[in-house]
């Protein structure tokens, strides 16, 4: 549907010789104008926009710090402070991009749940979904490092724990967490990387989002009803409909992140990491970062050895199938119909496995002790079991709602239906 | 549109049901737990003061700040140090240039190596950083039955007793950041002699409101008249305690007043940004529906 | 009918332009704080002064001192050197105005206003940067027994005055004053 024909005409002689030799604004203009888009996307279509915001944000604010910040344990935790206090809008750049980390991943994971609700993975999308759980896991790879570079204590113990997890394989184990680690523990050699890696990975990411969107405008966007797109009335073009749709949501979304970096920057922080790192003395409570909780959660939850396998590398498995199980999404949901709005026992089940991911993660900010690993243990049954139950079982045996044929259509009906209700309401009045 | 609107709000109305109620089992859970197992520190939770400095307009209060510093200079500096504090910085407490170059001379700093290679002391200057009380952790170990005292630069930041559910959630709304000065104040004041039948470790003090144990080994450090204030402010240890968490706020967020209000201009602007562009995204798409 | 469709059309774009503008307004005022950090910070200007203890210098021997990441040459100048310099006229100089930053900027180049002053002319305090391209001139050397800068063999005189090679402008003279006979700040 996209790979249509190009209706770019350049209106200017320049524009013909650029077209001629570099169509470039061809191609902006193909993809961000006239682009067609289902005419009934509804918010949750705006995050991929706010993603790409986000993205900049910290790829911009990231550069400037790393103007400032040194990569040695001697003066990385110093420095971060004159960041804080001497360098002009140090605090401010330093706060937007602590806190822009946090936003980046609000923002993903409802990108990621919309995706799940609305069965955008499904064929012939896989890659685009596949694509985006890549995105996802360099996005995991670069926080961890960044929260890394400050030098806090929940930095340094962090690091040794998350590296510890590569301890959990057999025989090679050691010889991976030290070759992580350029030593026997976290030191110079382990910060001096990781912020060389910190800084190359949002690029990656960057190029890996620039595939997404590729596979994206050739598949085409889903939308909420599941059905292609199958005439012209379906669609609406990209600018200026997507465009200012998405620009009011990124506006909304910079709202309550400004909130945040202005009036409580420290909020979604660990008190700890404002302490120096010291590797003689582990903190109380080592507990990541918000959005790592469910994982840590799955990590802690196997107690016990299955098998061949001790627990703590069947944590350490758990925890990467946990992330791992996303990619082969598209083959395990075998629903006919893509959309929860027509399958009303997965949109339950959906909405549970939502509240599992919540509960996850809020039992991972909890000390692994008494109820809480059994809690985690249920939890995390539950969240294997949507993908590898749930999924394939229901698709096969849900009987889904009527669906309409065509998106004008559904859009129609649902506008009559609301054009009834306001004639009731107004009757009624 | 307005069904979009409308399908997205209900998608998270049962998003945050959904949250709210799990997260309700798991705290309800949790307390049944907490009986008879190990104690959780604090014993007490951090007791909530009024700051200047909280809310979206706070500011410092410059007299408070200064006493606060008094205190910290006469009491705690013996054995905190400030390491990440320069004296040129205390001119926000509202010191002239000059009083600020007559407070760094009353300190002795480290330059050197002079002509002959000798590490030499000379008085500090603005540029300067508080020196600290001690050479290294293991002398302030060694003078301090084993125990370093922690540098009190990000004190205000570094210290946060848990808030627990669903206290954390209205912390968002009520723009609560001052649990490090609530802790540091609670702490100051909280000196008791232990209950009955609880055995602390010889040398400690008993304090319910200490975050790591239900004693520490700083002996209580203030006393009523201990510091004597020009301006007429009670010479209480609840007031010294208030005016020196006031001033360890200042020392770990230096720039908190200009941050709140450049706030408040980014939400203003983000306000009326978004109304206009909503207004403008409902033009467009009056075209189409 | 045209008369309504002209006001809606007016009040269209009303709001399009109002967006549109407040749009870029905000986005440059977002772009701000980058460019400000590039400025020097806090602690970088505190530093921008410095005291330095000339006691030790006698007649003849000079001292090089960090001032704002750069070297300043103090030197306790020689009678001969002075006189050396005091014989140059101003129209054999190829700059002839001081450049110190202490006075006026139409200044003579004359040796007097080179030095730190009347009953100070012994000292001259410079910054030890070549005005060519950056290079640090060696001491006490070229062909007027002041400087010369080896990178591209500019030759100053005693005055640190630019006499022949490719360098502009005379040595600068930074802003400094004697805060006690032996104690001179710089900046």
């Amino acid at each position: 549907m996209s790979h249509g024909h190009s209706t770019y005409t350049p209106k200017t002689g320049l524009g013909r010789w650029m077209d001629a030799r570099l169509p470039l604004p061809r191609l902006i203009y193909d993809s961000f104008v006239a682009y067609p888009v289902p005419r009934n996307l509804n918010y949750a279509y705006t995050f991929g926009g706010i993603l790409s915001l986000m993205l900049g944000v910290q790829l911009l604010t990231g550069i400037v710090l790393a103007m400032h910040y040194a990569a040695n344990t001697e003066i990385a935790f110093a420095s971060i402070e004159r960041i804080m206090r001497d360098v002009n809008s140090g605090w401010l750049l330093r706060y937007l991009h602590s806190n822009g980390a946090s936003f980046f991943f609000v923002a993903v994971y409802v990108h990621i749940f919309r995706g799940l609700y609305y069965g955008s993975y499904k064929a012939p999308r896989e890659l685009l979904w596949i694509l985006g759980c890549i995105i996802y896991l360099l996005m995991m790879a670069t926080a961890f490092m960044g929260y890394v570079l400050p030098w806090g204590q929940m930095s340094f113990w962090g690091a040794t724990v998350i590296t510890g997890f590569f301890t959990a394989i057999p025989l090679v184990g050691d010889w991976i967490q030290q070759l992580l680690l350029g030593g026997f523990a976290v030191e110079n050699p382990t910060l001096n990387r990781f912020f060389s890696l910190h800084y190359l990975l949002p690029f990656m990411i960057a190029g890996v989002v620039v595939l997404h969107i590729w596979a994206l405008h050739v598949t085409g966007q889903t939308n909420p009803t599941g059905i292609e797109v199958k005439q012209k009335t379906d669609t609406v073009a990209f600018t200026p409909y997507a465009t200012i749709k998405d620009g009011f949501a990124m506006v909304v979304f910079l709202f309550v992140f400004a909130y945040f970096v202005f009036y409580i920057p420290n909020y979604l922080g660990h008190a700890d990491n404002y302490i120096e790192a010291n590797p003689l003395q582990t903190p109380a409570h080592i507990v990541p970062e918000w959005y790592f909780l469910p994982f840590y959660a799955i990590l802690r939850a196997i107690t016990f050895n299955i098998g061949p396998i001790d627990s703590k590398l069947g944590g350490v498995l758990a925890m990467f199938g946990s992330i791992a199980v996303l990619f082969v999404v598209p083959w395990l949901d075998t629903s006919k119909v893509r959309s929860a709005v027509y399958r009303p026992w997965y949109r339950l089940f959906f909405w549970l496995f939502v509240a599992d991911a919540i509960f996850l993660g809020w039992l991972g900010s909890r000390p692994a002790e008494g109820i809480y690993v059994a809690l985690a243990q249920v939890a995390t049954f539950y969240y294997f079991a949507f993908f590898l139950i749930v999924m394939p079982v229901l698709g096969l045996i849900e009987t889904p709602r009527r669906l309409p044929n065509s998106i004008t259509e559904a859009v129609l009906e649902k506008n009559k239906r609301g054009m009834r209700a306001t004639a009731q309401t107004a009757g009624e009045g | 549109m307005r069904k979009g609107i409308m399908a997205m709000k209900s998608f998270l109305h049962v998003l945050a049901a959904l949250g709210l109620g799990v997260a309700f089992a798991g705290s309800a859970a949790a307390q049944g737990e907490d009986e008879g197992g190990t104690p959780h520190y604090p014993l007490k939770k951090p007791v909530e003061q009024s700051w200047s400095f909280s809310g979206p307009f706070g500011t410092y209060d410059k007299g408070q700040l200064q006493r606060g510093f008094k205190v910290y200079r006469e009491v705690c500096a013996s054995c905190h140090s400030l390491d990440l504090v320069a004296f040129r910085t205390l001119e926000d407490l509202g010191y002239t240039d000059e009083q600020v170059r007559a407070i760094a001379a009353e300190y002795e700093v480290e330059d050197g190596p002079d002509d002959a290679g000798e590490m030499f002391m000379r008085p500090a200057v603005p540029s300067d950083y508080f020196p600290s009380a001690f050479a290294n952790p293991e002398q302030a170990a060694a003078s301090n039955n084993g125990a370093v005292p922690p540098d009190f630069s990000l004190m205000a930041k570094a210290r946060a007793a848990e808030r627990g559910f669903p206290t954390f959630i209205f912390d968002v709304f009520t723009q609560y950041a001052e649990g490090g000065v609530d802790y540091s104040y609670s702490l100051l004041t909280g000196y008791e002699e232990p209950p009955q039948g609880l055995e602390i470790p010889e040398g400690t003090y008993y304090n319910p409101y200490f975050l790591s144990g239900p004693s520490l080994a700083m002996a209580p450090p203030l006393a009523d008249g201990l510091v004597s204030y020009d301006d007429g402010s009670p010479e209480t240890v609840d007031q010294y305690s208030r005016d020196v968490s006031a001033f360890l706020m200042w020392a770990a967020e230096p720039h908190l007043e200009s941050r709140k209000q450049m706030g408040f201009t980014v939400m203003i602007f983000l306000i009326v940004f978004g109304g206009l562009v909503y207004l403008t995204k409902r033009k467009i798409w009056s075209e189409v529906h | 009918m045209s008369a309504t469709d002209s006001t809606e059309h007016t009040r269209r774009d009303f709001l399009y332009v109002a967006t549109g503008v407040a749009g870029v307004v905000g986005g440059a005022a977002a772009l701000w704080p980058f460019i400000d950090q590039m400025r020097p910070d806090a602690s970088t200007l505190a530093l921008a002064s410095i005291q330095v203890d000339v006691s030790g210098v006698e007649p003849g021997m000079s001292l090089t001192v960090k001032w704002r990441g750069q070297p300043v040459f103090i030197r306790n100048r020689t009678e001969a050197e002075m006189e050396a310099a005091r014989q140059v006229p101003l129209s054999e100089l190829k700059d002839p105005l001081a450049r110190n930053e202490n006075l006026n900027a139409d200044a003579p180049a004359t040796d007097i206003e080179r030095s730190a002053g009347e009953g100070r002319e012994n000292w001259l305090v410079m910054i030890g940067v070549c005005t060519h391209l950056g290079c640090v001139p060696l001491g006490q050397a070229g062909d007027f027994g002041g400087w010369f800068c080896p990178c591209h063999g500019s030759h100053y005189d005693t005055a640190g005055r630019i006499r022949t090679g490719p360098a502009p402008e005379n040595l600068p003279v930074p802003v400094f004053e004697f805060v006690s006979d032996t104690v001179i700040q710089i900046g």
